[in-house]
């Protein structure tokens, strides 16, 4: 008997692979091939006067040079901007190489392709440019002032500005008994996956055939880009991604000019090209996201029930915006969470400014709308007086009022509406798991030895599973092994592993049967990408489907065969066989054979299948609504996201006098409907919490004001090594189904990181809450001299929050006038 | 990220390698490569040789005396740390190697190597200045002792000449009565210090008598301060809190602590006054515990 695959903790089969170094990642492919080198903007801003490339013709080894001029066509247009919206009014995006003028260091200029990247690299120290310097914008600040403008042509710096609300949150506010003002600051950070960006190219001269691997997160998308760009018929044009070493959002951007460089360089030269990029490259040429400055008003009862919220925050764009709005987006709608807000008003602005672009990075938007909400949280509690979880508790949607709509519109262009959860119990559950109620015990116990402990915590709802849609083809081969195409990208997510359990389940075959192909266009050239927490929910589901059909036709092959009714037959360990007459049956292979009906034999299973062994001459040989092969194809396209939820609570001894911050525990509970493999989820939520850690107490983006970059390497940007980690990660499941898919799931792959600011924000400020008293932490992430700083700051007489609560409220009108 | 062409040189022999050196102005010497490496591969550095000193032979020893600890050119930072006879006559080489980078870095990088890096936020160069230990070097003119104090001109200039090669450094024992510590805040394991501190005393009847303190990632130097005046007077035998913090304070007047992109100055203050007073009373725990259960 097949046991069940679905839930269960099955090992990943990719990762013998991946263990035993035989990965193929696009550095490993292309022997052959050229290498490529980019000269990069070293300036902020500048006009471009002049190129001079002639020395590097004298190269030995040097191919070609391209710079804009040598761009023709759809190639010499600005780079697509790739989700227009209409509040998007002076979107722009940058050109594959640059024009006239550079908006931030790092922007490509020139690209050379020579016989290896060491000469590659020789070249383009040899290129000279001329720059009229430009004044750069650097930071949310200098984006607001708009002293300074990025683009000549965009006043304010403002590329975007989006209302939207639901009620009437100010005058809630007015008339609410007790009222709170916040003004909060978050950085910058990355998705820093541990392969870079990195694209290989071969044109077929014979055929005209553009074959492209890339490491990206859309190789569909790719796909679309390459051809409109070069002109070429999209039936000519194959993007097939290898395994990719990490992408946690940045390589959902596409095309990258590199993208479409070496493609074209491929086809001018008629010889492979690559282009790998480096560390450097990656930090000052690729994406950041998260950096945000928030303004939050709130209106609430005596039990800290929200009656108004009013947001505003300014986010910064970089500069161009190829990815549209949907990181502010993101943040203006999930900033809500778990909470009924009854008044809501939330105003952005998407802010220009002379730095790398900000495209989605794990958590996309989430973590600072999480960040805003959280410290609200927290800062009515401290009002109050009241337990952190009770007030949060209060204002939770309840188990019965699902769904549950907002009024808003989320991300994907559709209504805000969570489909299923129960916030009160993953509370429970967290309580429960950090040992929330005998927390005061455990603090006053390591006080008694002079140590320093807070306890934080934080809560989200994270919209999951985005569509448009995602699509999957099966083919049961005559060996019976089970060969499945889905066309979004794999980058370490366990897929081969998960949606082979679904398709073991659902066929009926042994799960070691199925091979899983991701990412090929050649295989399946209709999808969307890997992002939004959606693989699972969106290819998962379409694998399912893909797979019952399948089955369906398996069934009414077999049923002739069988001499059976469809109703009568079962799929066990790949073989159709009659219900209760297990000795009746026929090998999935075997049906696989007959499906298809054949001419010529070339060996004994096939011999079954040809014209004078099967088949009732009187009728077509394949019958009329069939098509020959024990094949399946479907689709799967849901009307809209389906939303996980989770909590996170953490315990930090700081340090008195140095200010370092341990973690001593850390404890999530997460709700993604229902599990395929508790194990990878596992997976996905400590990477998450790792990434969170980074992200809440090591890493930023440190910009000078000349909008140099400077800790572009992994010796100043802090990633957080194993041992900043905490050693164990503590996880409770909750398992509310959605009912917007076949299986219940919703995503998993962000959770892990969304809260982390909140909930260290929250920790941290409850450990320093007697000493030096009062401290507010409202700028993430912290460092220790950034906490240290600030204990200062506040033992030097800074008023105490009643004050500075007050001074809040008497200017925060003057603060709404931006952007609303 | 790929170096600018260089011609490169492996000799087998000692005074082959003075010799390559010397004839090119612009060279550089290759041992363990976990600072030269990155470097040029950064271009930030572009010399136009490369003398790898890998097949040098008898310079990867770690011997040690009742003097002292004397370490060959190629001798790892791994093979330091777990050289037990070299713990045992100077124990404040394992603690500061220990906070060295990461275990593959100290598998490859080399103690000598780092010295003559003259990196101030690097561990060696401080323990070498506070014990007053000192590094020959070989060059044209033949074999040289140069004392750890007169090694370090700069940020990352050495005294060395452009044709000299450091083949031994020598680390003098921990004398009787004496303790030693370190300590250091860096932002990860592993990472360079924002501050780190080393301390060695002695005691006279439980008293310390000779205090001094290392401290590294605070200075363009590698600095030692003498901390004794902070402790004079006697007093108790356990020093005080005061006199701890007056130490700390000392150490600050005599030190000018720089901000960075990881530490303001005036955290790099704080974690100077606290990271003395710790570690100069781990030191003194360190000395009772020798002299009382030598």
């Amino acid at each position: 008997m097949t046991t069940r695959m679905f839930g269960e903790r099955i090992a990943r089969v990719e990762d013998d692979r991946f263990l035993r170094g035989a990965g193929r990642y696009v550095d490993d492919l292309g022997a052959d091939a050229l290498h490529a080198a980019v000269l990069r903007s070293p300036h902020a801003h500048a006009r471009i006067v002049d190129i001079d490339v002639s020395a590097v013709l004298d190269v030995d080894g040097v191919h070609a040079v391209f710079t804009y001029d040598d761009l023709q066509g759809p190639m010499a247009e600005p780079l697509p901007l790739l989700i227009p919206h209409p509040a998007l009014t002076h979107g722009r995006t940058q050109y594959a190489l640059a024009k006239d003028e550079v908006n931030h260091v790092g922007e490509a200029i020139a690209f050379v392709v020579a016989d290896d990247r060491y000469v590659a690299e020789d070249a383009v120290d040899k290129i000279v440019v001329t720059y009229e310097f430009l004044p750069p914008v650097v930071g949310l600040a200098a984006a607001r002032a708009a002293e300074r403008l990025v683009h000549d042509d965009v006043p304010g710096n403002v590329a975007a500005r989006l209302e939207q609300h639901v009620g009437d949150a100010p005058a809630a506010i007015a008339a609410a008994p007790h009222r709170l003002s916040l003004d909060l600051d978050i950085e910058r950070s990355a998705s820093t996956p541990m392969e870079g960006r990195g694209t290989l190219a071969r044109w077929d001269t014979d055929s005209g055939r553009m074959q492209v691997w890339t490491s990206t997160q859309t190789s569909t998308g790719v796909r679309a880009a390459v051809a409109a760009k070069l002109g070429l018929d999209l039936g000519h044009v194959d993007v097939i991604t290898p395994d990719v070493g990490g992408g946690f959002g940045v390589k959902i951007v596409h095309p990258w000019p590199e993208e479409l460089l070496v493609p074209l360089a491929a086809r001018a030269l008629g010889q492979p090209v690559k282009f790998i990029e480096d560390r450097r490259e990656h930090f000052i040429s690729s994406a950041h996201e998260r950096a945000q400055v928030q303004h939050v008003e709130v209106g609430f009862d005596d039990d800290g029930r929200l009656l108004g919220l009013d947001v505003a925050f300014w986010h910064d764009n970089g500069a161009y915006t190829p990815y549209g709005l949907i990181v502010p987006i993101i943040t203006s709608t999930q900033l809500l969470g778990p909470y009924k807000p009854h008044n809501y008003r939330v105003t952005f602005e998407s802010l220009y400014t002379n730095t790398v672009i900000v495209t989605p990075y794990r958590g996309a938007g989430r973590p600072q709308g999480v960040y805003a909400m959280e410290r609200t949280m927290d800062a009515i509690a401290a009002y109050l007086g009241k337990d952190r979880a009770d007030v949060r508790a209060v204002n939770f949607i309840q188990p019965d009022e699902f769904p549950f709509d907002h009024h808003l519109t989320f991300q994907d262009g559709r209504p805000l509406v969570y489909d299923s959860g129960d916030y009160p119990q993953l509370l429970d559950k967290l309580k429960a798991l950090i040992g929330w109620d005998d927390f005061e015990t455990v603090r006053a116990e390591a006080a008694a030895q002079g140590r320093r402990l807070g306890l934080g915590l934080a809560c989200y709802v994270e919209g999951t599973g985005v569509g448009p849609y995602e699509g999957a083809h099966i083919h049961v081969e005559t060996s019976g092994k089970v060969k499945v195409a889905t066309g979004l990208t794999t980058q370490g997510q366990g897929h081969q592993t998960a949606f082979a359990q679904i398709v073991a389940d659902e066929l009926g075959v042994p799960f070691e049967s199925v091979e899983v192909v991701t990412g090929d266009t050649r295989r399946m050239p209709y999808a969307v990408g890997t992002f939004a927490s959606r693989a699972a929910v969106m290819s998962g589901s379409a694998i399912h489907l893909a797979a019952r059909k399948v089955k369906e036709k398996a069934l009414r092959i077999a049923a002739d065969a069988l001499e059976a009714s469809v109703d009568d037959l079962e799929i066990v360990d790949g073989s159709v066989r009659v219900k209760g007459a297990p000795d009746s049956s026929i090998a999935l292979g075997t049906v696989a054979v007959l499906s298809n009906p054949l001419r010529y034999a070339f060996d004994e299973a096939s011999g079954a299948a040809t014209q004078f062994s099967v088949g009732d001459p009187g009728k077509p040989p394949v019958a009329e609504g069939e098509e020959p092969g024990l094949e399946g194809k479907d689709f799967y396209s849901p009307e809209r996201s389906t939303f996980a939820a989770g909590m996170h609570a953490v315990i930090v001894e700081i340090d008195p006098d140095t200010a370092e911050i341990e973690i001593l525990r850390y404890a999530v509970v997460h709700d993604c409907g229902n599990l395929i493999n508790p194990m990878i989820v596992q997976g996905q939520i400590h990477g998450g919490v790792a990434q969170g850690v980074g992200g809440a107490l090591y890493e930023r983006m440190e910009y000078d004001e000349n909008g140099q970059l400077l800790n572009a390497s992994f010796m100043d940007f802090l990633m957080p090594y194993v041992t900043e980690v905490p050693d164990g990660i503590e996880i409770d499941h909750l398992e509310t189904p959605s009912p917007l898919n076949p299986l219940g799931l919703k995503g998993a792959g962000e959770a892990g990181v969304i809260p982390s600011a909140a909930v260290f924000a929250s920790a941290i400020e409850d450990a320093e809450r007697l000493d030096p008293g009062n401290l507010a932490v409202t700028a993430m992430p912290i460092s220790p001299s950034q906490l240290f700083d600030l204990r200062e700051h506040h033992r030097r007489g800074h008023p105490v929050v009643e004050e500075a609560r007050q001074r809040r409220l008497e200017t925060s009108a003057q603060h709404r006038k931006d952007p609303s | 990220m790929k170096p600018a062409p260089f011609a490169y040189a492996r000799p087998t022999d000692l005074a082959a390698a003075v010799e390559a050196l010397a004839g090119s102005t612009n060279a550089k010497v290759l041992a363990g490569g976990q600072s030269l490496v990155p470097l040029l591969s950064m271009r930030l550095a572009a010399p136009a040789l490369l003398v790898d000193i890998n097949r040098l032979p008898g310079l990867d020893h770690v011997t040690s005396d009742a003097s002292g600890v004397r370490v060959g050119a190629l001798a790892r930072h791994a093979a330091v740390l777990a050289d037990e006879e070299a713990h045992r006559v100077q124990p404040l080489l394992a603690m500061a190697l220990a906070n060295v980078a990461h275990a593959t870095i100290r598998n490859r990088g080399t103690t000598v190597g780092s010295l003559v890096h003259a990196d101030a936020a690097a561990e060696m160069p401080v323990v070498l200045a506070l014990l007053g230990g000192s590094v020959d070097v070989v060059g044209p003119g033949g074999r040289r002792t140069v004392a750890g104090d007169a090694l370090f001109l700069g940020p990352l200039e050495s005294s060395l000449a452009h044709d000299e090669i450091a083949v031994e450094a020598f680390f003098p024992a921990l004398a009787e009565g004496s303790g030693v510590a370190f300590r250091e805040v860096a932002r990860r394991h592993g990472d360079y210090a924002l501050c780190g501190v080393a301390v060695l005393v002695r005691l006279e009847d439980r008293r310390i008598v000779e205090a001094r303190a290392g401290y590294l990632s605070v200075s363009d130097l590698p600095t030692v301060v003498d901390l004794a005046p902070a402790l004079a007077g006697g007093g108790p035998e356990v020093p005080s809190d005061r006199a701890l913090e007056a130490a700390g304070e000392l150490a600050l007047a005599a030190l000018d602590p720089q901000g960075d992109i990881h530490a303001t100055a005036a955290y790099r203050a704080q974690l100077v006054r606290v990271l003395t007073g710790r570690t100069l009373r781990a030191a003194y725990d360190d000395a009772r515990r020798r002299t009382e259960q030598p």
